[in-house]
């Protein structure tokens, strides 16, 4: 047996509109779940990898949950990455359980961005992602950014309004199944199509949710998964890459890191795209999740729309995608958006979905990307 | 906010010392790119390093302002109440003849139906603000706007 890290515990909070929670409420008690699940109390921690807040910003976002859980940790750091964050929040326990740095690690994210912020602060706040000379002048918000992806994408590879609108309606049918979704009823591709403009081409069912919610995983040592209470996930493959912060320096406005990152985590998981159950990708937009779909590898370009109005997305299809709902229908709460995947990914796999279970998924992929499709992270979990 | 609370300002850029001399070029009505003296790559934004060979100096130099439609958006739903009163707007990359990209405001002829290919000229507004800041736009290749 391999020493590979294995996920012991993995949970979130009820997600939506949650009056009376603030980002390190939503932090313990993520946390407290998680430590349920994998059968662990807190003391047995001996490592916390954090994210960043909006709502509660702080040099030292993990110390600050530390002491606010009541926990003193060996280890403990914060992690940013944007979307990319969950999945490096993983990545990097896995390392230091690998590594033989720590037993038990806490990964943990959290935030009250629908309650603790107005709408029109949060696009404000996620406008400041822009670069402060030669983006932010110009009025752009995270949407006109990935409008210009979208727009420069459908030139080169054929996408259309249509194929984008595809990416919304699957996620949709899946969180129709989730009763934790905070979007639940079902759309068309017309709903999306005569939602209004944000940034053109994406409307408002082109991008995703804004939410209140928490999600935490316990990422164990391979010998210390017999303390757990579950049946472990292994982590059998991460990869990473970054290319650009701002879209005015990225490389290319159709091709990004997604490619080498998911190939890196392929490679060292020995499997490929064709082999993998289920995929928990990340869907900030319609775009992204079209583009990831198409740079991974799980469709060539110009396939991933026409696949996915065929059902190629949803259960029983050639890829069930995004099956808790994604960040469109799901929620997404910062960090924690991008570690809903993670933990959709381990209940699937672990046969705990219910009416959204893929039949016999034993080998997972997630991906999250942060920025502008700028720095990406992706994983391959596997039942053991 | 109270309803009577004006619009914020637009967040212009305030220069620093990688990209001071790019915004003094605006204000006189001049695009400026770095040009590394190794390998000849042309950038922006501007930096101190080179950011293809990593070993050559940079000089500045004026460019033509001449470019193609690399992507285009129109903004409905701006990022602050500082840019309401103009949206819907449209926010472009172009890719300058000289290689690097940049982001403007497209106007005129060039903002009724953009396509991605579209030749375009950059133009620049009046200095304004406390580091007399001429932001630059795009305007098509035939308009005299």
């Amino acid at each position: 047996m391999s020493r590979r890290a294995v996920i012991t515990g993995a949970a979130d909070t009820a997600v939506g509109e949650l009056p009376g929670s603030s980002c390190m409420s939503l932090h313990a008690e993520a946390a407290s779940l998680a430590l349920a699940d994998a059968g662990l109390r807190p003391a047995d921690l001996d490592g916390v990898l954090c994210a960043y807040s909006f709502t509660e910003p702080h040099l030292m976002l993990a110390s600050v949950f530390c002491e606010y859980f009541g926990i003193r940790p060996a280890f403990a750091a914060a992690v940013q990455a944007g979307g990319a964050t969950g999945c490096l929040m993983v990545t990097q326990a896995a390392a230091l359980v690998e590594a033989g740095l720590c037993r038990h690690v806490l990964v943990v994210a959290g935030d009250n961005r629908l309650s603790g912020l107005s709408r029109d602060r949060a696009v404000a706040a996620l406008a400041e992602v822009g670069h402060p000379q030669f983006e932010r002048p110009f009025g752009v918000t995270i949407p006109a950014l990935y409008a210009l992806v979208a727009q420069a994408y459908m030139h080169e590879f054929g996408a259309t309004p249509e194929h984008l609108a595809a990416m919304a309606v699957a996620c949709r049918t899946h969180a129709a199944r989730n009763p934790k979704a905070q979007m639940r009823v079902p759309i068309t591709v017309q709903d999306v199509l005569s939602s209004r403009f944000i940034a053109e081409p994406l409307r408002l069912l082109d991008c995703c949710l804004i939410s209140d919610g928490g999600a935490a995983l316990v990422v164990s040592a391979a010998e210390a998964a017999r303390d757990a209470a579950k049946r472990p996930v292994a982590v059998l493959g991460t990869g990473q890459k970054t290319t650009h912060e701002h879209l005015v320096a990225a490389p290319s406005l159709t091709e990004f890191g997604c490619r080498d990152s998911a190939a890196q985590a392929f490679g060292r998981a020995g499997v490929s795209p064709a082999d993998i159950h289920v995929a928990e990708i990340y869907d900030s937009f319609t775009v992204t999740l079209l583009v990831e779909l198409e740079s991974i590898g799980f469709f060539e370009k110009g396939e991933a729309g026409p696949a996915a109005l065929a059902g190629a997305l949803d259960l029983g299809g050639r890829l069930p995608c995004n099956t808790h709902g994604g960040l469109m229908s799901y929620a997404h709460s910062g960090a924690a958006g991008g570690l809903f995947h993670v933990v959709e990914a381990v209940r699937q796999l672990r046969g705990e979905a219910g009416p959204r279970q893929v039949p016999g998924a034993e080998l997972g992929f997630v991906h999250g990307d942060g920025g502008i499709l700028s720095a990406h992270c992706s994983l391959v979990l596997g039942r053991l | 906010m109270p309803a009577d609370s004006p619009a914020p300002a637009r967040p212009l850029p305030v220069p620093n010392a990688d990209t001071a001399p790019f915004w003094e070029g605006c204000a006189r009505g001049e695009l400026r790119l770095q040009r590394c003296t190794a390998c000849g790559a042309a950038q922006l934004p501007p930096r101190a390093v080179c950011a293809a060979c990593h070993t050559g100096s940079l000089t500045w130099e004026v460019v033509s302002g001449r470019g193609r439609i690399a992507s285009h958006t129109r903004v409905h739903r701006p990022p602050s109440t500082a840019f309401k009163a103009e949206a819907p707007y449209v926010v472009a990359l172009v890719a300058l003849e000289e290689g690097p990209r940049i982001m403007l405001h497209l106007r005129g002829a060039a903002a009724a139906a953009p396509r991605i290919g579209d030749a375009v000229r950059v133009r620049f507004d009046p200095p304004s603000g406390p580091h007399g800041i001429a932001l630059p736009y795009a305007v098509a290749t035939e308009d005299s706007a």
